[in-house]
């Protein structure tokens, strides 16, 4: 039996490309609703295709995950610390898959079309409804915050194991290129 | 690699003193980019907050244009657009129409004969589902160049500083053209007789992937007939909603739909400068409105005529307008949603 120290290339590409766009759709988010200057048709224009893509990317990435598994978390690690890694990580992927599912749903009960580029477009995912938006709208700028925060103490975290604890968490995702690199089980 | 280090104390706290400089100038980039640190910034909420009255906005309904009435219809395409545009709303034939005449006023309970600006919201969706909207208004061109005078102007006109106004005017002396308008342009009684204009400028492109600078208006078939405006005070609070409603239900009202074209050098990013008379233009279609219904349970209630909602074939231009209309009326569409319970959904009760 073997133990894998750092995830796939694969897990790692996903990881990082995922990275940079989900970084860049939370500024444009947050960029786009404080203005009214043309530059708001512009984020709005990358806002809705890039959500799409963090969705598609986000579902493949589950099941990369739960084929791949990830590399088990250095033995002495706290238990409180353990808890919060495994727990954050629910929740990582709770919100790269509801959030854009939030806003999808979001825009087909305001009865808008869900342009992605031009003539390109996707169908409603619930029925027009007032309610139903007000709540979808809150839940997705709510959660947009909430995501940056969870981001933030993700950066903490992965930069805690690789400055301080120097315990190969930060290794097991930390470059895209390199060989899996696979170690005997202790 | 998965050998823990012990780490020297000193390292430690240079290694925690990094990790909090990433993490706060991530969150102060974030915030940078929300716009809190940047009180000047001319914001969605900032201008529509400025649209509402001194008694405060209606709630639960549209923050400006608050007074509608409903209708359904079809845009009846004759196919002359089509050497303009690529949409498919152009194709000839019967496309479904759904919109709302409108009173441009941030009080719901507004009495028609005081409101000078009237209009209409209209979205036509083609056969393959996209979608064209719009929303259109009696004036032949808009009070303002910028978004951002728009706002000064709204700051203006609700200041209790009686200067204010008169400063307004000296920095946006295009403001006179409007005012012309406003001041001596004919009143009707209906809004069938209405002419409705775009004012803003788009781009058009036609299958050949060239394109053009448009603006658009609808002519009504009615013949305007001036009434002052003395005469029509003297009509109920809700004349034009109960004119249009008869008329609608005595035969289906009718505007033709025309496109003009800029010439080269014509202003595209100004809507309060009008283009030469002599432009080329198409007519090409006609509305056809064919049943009215109460805003409150009405098709149109919850729609957002947002003009940026643009089917392949027609874009933005270098007017800056679409832009703050959507990003204002977001804004507008939100509050109004999250405040459904303001504006009951009984046909009865559409006029608390």
């Amino acid at each position: 039996m073997t133990v894998r120290h750092r995830f796939t290339p694969l897990q790692r590409l996903l990881h990082w490309l995922m990275a940079v766009c989900i970084l860049a759709m939370l500024f444009i988010g947050v960029g786009m609703v404080s203005t009214v200057m043309p530059k708001y048709l512009t984020l709005v224009s990358i806002h809705k295709p890039l959500g799409i893509a963090i969705l598609v990317l986000a579902l493949l990435r589950l099941v990369v995950r739960l084929r791949s598994g990830a590399p088990p978390l250095p033995l002495d690690l706290p238990v409180p610390m353990k808890l919060a890694a495994v727990l954050s990580h629910y929740a990582l992927y709770a919100l790269m898959i509801g959030i854009p599912l939030i806003g999808w749903a979001m825009l087909s009960a305001a009865a808008y079309p869900v342009v992605l580029f031009a003539g390109v477009q996707l169908p409603p995912i619930v029925p027009q409804n007032d309610t139903l938006h007000a709540l979808l709208w809150d839940a997705h700028f709510y959660l947009a915050f909430a995501f940056f925060a969870l981001i933030l103490l993700h950066i903490a975290a992965a930069l805690f194991h690789a400055l301080v604890r120097r315990d190969g968490v930060f290794e097991a995702m930390a470059s895209v290129q390199g060989q899996e690199e696979v170690a005997p089980a202790e | 690699m998965s050998e823990p280090h012990q780490s020297a104390p000193r390292s430690t706290v240079g290694a925690l003193a990094f990790i909090a400089v990433v993490v706060g100038g991530g969150a102060a980039a974030f915030a940078y980019t929300a716009g809190w640190f940047s009180p000047a910034r001319l914001t969605p909420d900032k201008l529509v907050a400025a649209l509402a009255p001194p008694s405060g906005p209606s709630l639960g309904h549209r923050r400006n244009h608050a007074k509608g009435i409903c209708f359904t219809g079809v845009f009846e395409s004759n196919g002359a657009g089509t050497a303009l545009s690529k949409a498919n709303v152009f194709v000839s034939g019967q496309h479904p129409a759904l919109g709302r005449f409108n009173l441009g006023t941030p009080d719901a309970n507004a009495v028609d004969a005081k409101v000078r600006v009237r209009g209409i919201g209209l979205q036509i969706t083609a056969p393959d589902g996209q979608e064209w909207r719009m929303a259109m208004i009696n004036a032949p061109v808009f009070p303002v160049s910028t978004p951002q005078a728009f706002y000064d102007l709204l700051l203006a006109s609700g200041s209790k500083d009686p200067e204010a106004m008169k400063a307004f005017v000296g920095k946006n002396p295009e403001i006179a053209t409007f005012g012309a308008w406003a001041a001596t342009g004919p009143w009707t009684a209906s809004y069938a007789e209405e002419r409705y204009n775009s004012l803003n400028s788009f781009i058009f492109t036609d299958a050949s992937g060239a394109e053009r600078a448009v603006r658009w208006a609808l002519l009504p078939a009615a013949t305007p007939v001036a009434v002052s405006p003395e005469e029509l005070a003297k009509r109920g609070p809700d004349f034009l909603e109960q004119d249009i409603a008869e008329r609608v239900h005595g035969a289906p009202q009718r505007w033709s739909m025309v496109v003009t074209v800029a010439n080269d050098g014509d202003p595209t990013a100004d809507p309060t400068k009008a283009w030469p008379a002599d432009r080329r233009s198409v007519e090409v279609g006609t509305l056809v409105v064919q049943k009215i219904e109460p805003e409150a349970n009405g098709p149109c209630r919850d729609i957002n005529f947002d003009p940026t909602v643009l089917p392949a074939g027609m874009r933005t231009s270098d007017d800056p307008f679409p832009a703050a209309r959507s990003s204002a009326y977001a804004k507008s569409y939100d509050l109004r949603t999250a405040e459904a319970a303001d504006y009951p959904r009984t046909a009865t009760s559409a006029k608390p």
